[in-house]
């Protein structure tokens, strides 16, 4: 077998591929010992919001936790910070702004994608202003 | 086509051209105020810019491989695979700006394509490592290149296989594991990707340098490992934003800190090591190996930075970001790939005007991407004192007043696309000609 010039080397290399096997799995088992809090009927809407998402590919312009692209706002805490107001979500959706296309939608599609916004709202906080940094370089959440 | 590497080689120089167009257009959003429709629209430009940029970076490290693989031996067995990865790696871009041009999306971010065309793309890599273990002689020592590579290619397909998970519920069910694995994933994928990069970049320092000795040394195998540890652990540092389990965190910070320190030593050394080559006559693929080097340093101090939690908070979700990606991208991974472009296929010029002119140029791209940097982070600022709630802006204002630094976005990313784009058109040209290098 191709060897590395040590055999010190390769115990090293399984060793690292043995941590990261473990915590890959580690992560994918997240969700089976921690199950969110919703009804199947909601957590169907919120999985298939999440595909909406995808299929207008709306993170093309906006992130999520800081995560995605640029033109447009974050949209992970939109829903409370437009004090919930669904219509008027939907009406922006459904005309757009600025560089923001209209979206022609499905009225089952606008529905999964607001029941997505709404539980993503619940899951955190990405707004700047409500962290805290600190003195060992990491934050933590004040509000 | 008795040389398949040579042909991922183009189709790579055929999407990065792509891209600078696309990127090009994409741009020009950042100065308009109402939608476009189609192919036009931001919607679409940028996802065919970034796949073309990635999809192109990843079809040069596979074609550079192959080529320097398929020198080694020559079977019907090897060449069947060669045409069937070819074969596959096609009919999936095909698939992919298929899927683009329609409007047909459903994928996520960096691939939003149709995901069935993922299939092809994930085929093309299985055939792709039988043919590398198939052409690698396995009783031999490797040089640490030859470990990059199969690296590469084994990370690539787990991580592409765990790029579609979220195809299955029970992975959607919790967002937040869910961005967990879709942050992973991207971090590793492009850690993937520089691994072949990179490999290919240690295989021209031994060819240059004429010296074997380098591709065996300590050094090079701490830089492999280094590169390993970053594609497995270093992926945290994208989400700290996100409430995810808290000893993720922890383990991004601690991972990134570490690494930056090593990379740095190496770089160092190694930087000495290229002082003594013999420069001249390879001229070119030793001008943008530096050049590599140098964008190594400048985003690494970068990347150092960003890392750090209470900086990354205020930096994440602006052009900031997008500065590092294109800076990476550009300045480390195609930097590297015209390096081996002009290894194998233009190393020297024979006339003093043609050096003189391609040099100019080479000058030109490296300001220009400069500039191009320097614009992101200007805007990146601009935003990241917004996000900090040091301005009372709506949205739309704080993105208006950034009109002079946006506009110097557009105009240097056109420049650097004219230019860049110049020798990408050379490179592509010199491909068909016969005067190349071949490979070992
Ligand atoms: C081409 C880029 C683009 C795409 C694609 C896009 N948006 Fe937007 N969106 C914007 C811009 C730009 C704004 C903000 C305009 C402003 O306030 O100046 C915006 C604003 C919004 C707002 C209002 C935010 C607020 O704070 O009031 C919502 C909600 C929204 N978009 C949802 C979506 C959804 C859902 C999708 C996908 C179906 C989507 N957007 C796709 C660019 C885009
Ligand atoms: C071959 C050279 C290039 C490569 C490899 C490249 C790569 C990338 C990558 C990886 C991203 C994703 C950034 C992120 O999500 O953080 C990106 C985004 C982008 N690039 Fe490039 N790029 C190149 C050249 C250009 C040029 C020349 C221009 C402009 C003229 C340009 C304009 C853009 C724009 C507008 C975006 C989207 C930013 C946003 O979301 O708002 N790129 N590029």
């Amino acid at each position: 077998m191709a060897t590395f010039p040590q055999i010190r080397t390769r115990h090293f290399f399984v060793f690292l591929v043995c941590c990261f096997l473990t915590y890959s799995f580690w992560i994918y088992s997240v969700p089976y010992f921690k199950p969110n809090q919703l009804t199947s009927r909601e957590q169907n809407l919120v999985s298939e919001g999440r595909l909406v998402l995808q299929k207008y590919n709306c993170h093309t312009c906006h992130q999520i936790y800081g995560l995605g692209g640029y033109l447009g706002p974050d949209l992970t805490n939109v829903y409370s910070r437009r004090n919930q107001n669904e219509d008027y979500l939907k009406a922006i959706i459904h005309s757009g702004v600025r560089q923001m296309p209209a979206f022609k939608m499905s009225e089952l599609e606008m529905t999964s994608l607001l029941a997505f916004l709404k539980n993503l709202d619940a899951t955190g906080n990405a707004d700047v202003t409500k962290y805290q940094p600190e003195s060992i370089g990491t934050f933590t959440l004040t509000k | 086509m008795k040389n398949t590497g040579i042909w991922f080689v183009r189709i790579a120089f055929v999407l990065l051209i792509a891209g600078l167009l696309f990127g090009h257009l994409a741009s020009e959003s950042y100065n308009q105020t109402t939608a476009k429709d189609g192919v036009m629209g931001f919607l679409s430009l940028r996802p065919l810019h970034v796949s073309c940029a990635y999809l192109g970076i990843i079809s040069a490290g596979i074609g550079f491989v192959s080529m320097i693989l398929q020198s080694r031996k020559s079977t019907t067995f090897g060449r069947r695979l060669q045409y069937i990865q070819l074969a596959l790696w096609v009919l999936a871009l095909t698939g992919i700006f298929h899927s683009y041009f329609t409007g047909n999306f459903g994928g996520r971010e960096y691939w939003e394509f149709d995901p069935i065309w993922a299939i092809p793309l994930f085929l093309s890599f299985i055939v792709f490592l039988i043919y590398f273990l198939h052409q690698v002689e396995l009783k031999e020592k490797w040089p640490v290149y030859q470990w990059m590579w199969l690296t590469g290619i084994i990370f690539f397909i787990f991580t592409f296989v765990e790029n579609y998970l979220w195809v299955i519920p029970y992975f959607r069910a919790q967002f937040i594991t869910d961005m967990t694995i879709q942050w992973k994933v991207n971090g590793s994928l492009v850690g993937a990707v520089n691994q072949l990069i990179y490999g290919v970049a240690f295989y021209l320092m031994e060819k240059i340098s004429g010296n074997n000795k380098t591709s065996f040394q300590k050094l090079s195998y701490a830089f492999y490992f280094l590169g390993l540890f970053n594609l497995m652990f270093n992926w945290g540092h994208h989400i700290y934003l996100l409430p995810t389990e808290k000893y993720i965190h922890y383990i991004a910070y601690g991972v990134s800190m570490t690494e930056w320190i090593i990379l740095l030593r190496i770089f160092y050394k190694w930087s000495g090591q290229i002082k003594e080559n013999k420069q001249h006559y390879f001229f070119f693929p030793y001008r943008f190996l530096m050049a590599a080097d140098y964008w190594v340093i400048i985003n690494l101090a970068m990347g150092i930075l960003m890392s750090i939690p209470a900086i990354n908070l205020y930096t994440h979700g602006t052009h900031i970001t997008v500065g590092h990606a294109m800076g990476t991208t550009i300045g480390i991974n195609v930097m590297i790939i015209l390096a081996s472009a002009f290894y194998f296929f233009k190393p020297s010029f024979k006339n003093g005007k043609a050096l003189k002119f391609n040099s100019t140029l080479f000058w030109i791209v490296q300001g220009t991407l400069f500039l191009f940097l320097i614009s992101l982070m200007g805007m990146g600022v601009h935003r990241a004192i917004w996000q900090a709630g040091l301005s009372t802006d709506s949205f739309s204002q704080m993105m208006d007043g950034s009109k002079t630094w946006s506009l110097s976005f557009i105009t240097a990313g056109l420049l650097l696309a004219v230019s860049m784009g110049y020798f990408f058109v050379y490179i592509l040209v010199q491909s068909w000609r016969k005067n190349r290098c071949p490979a070992d």
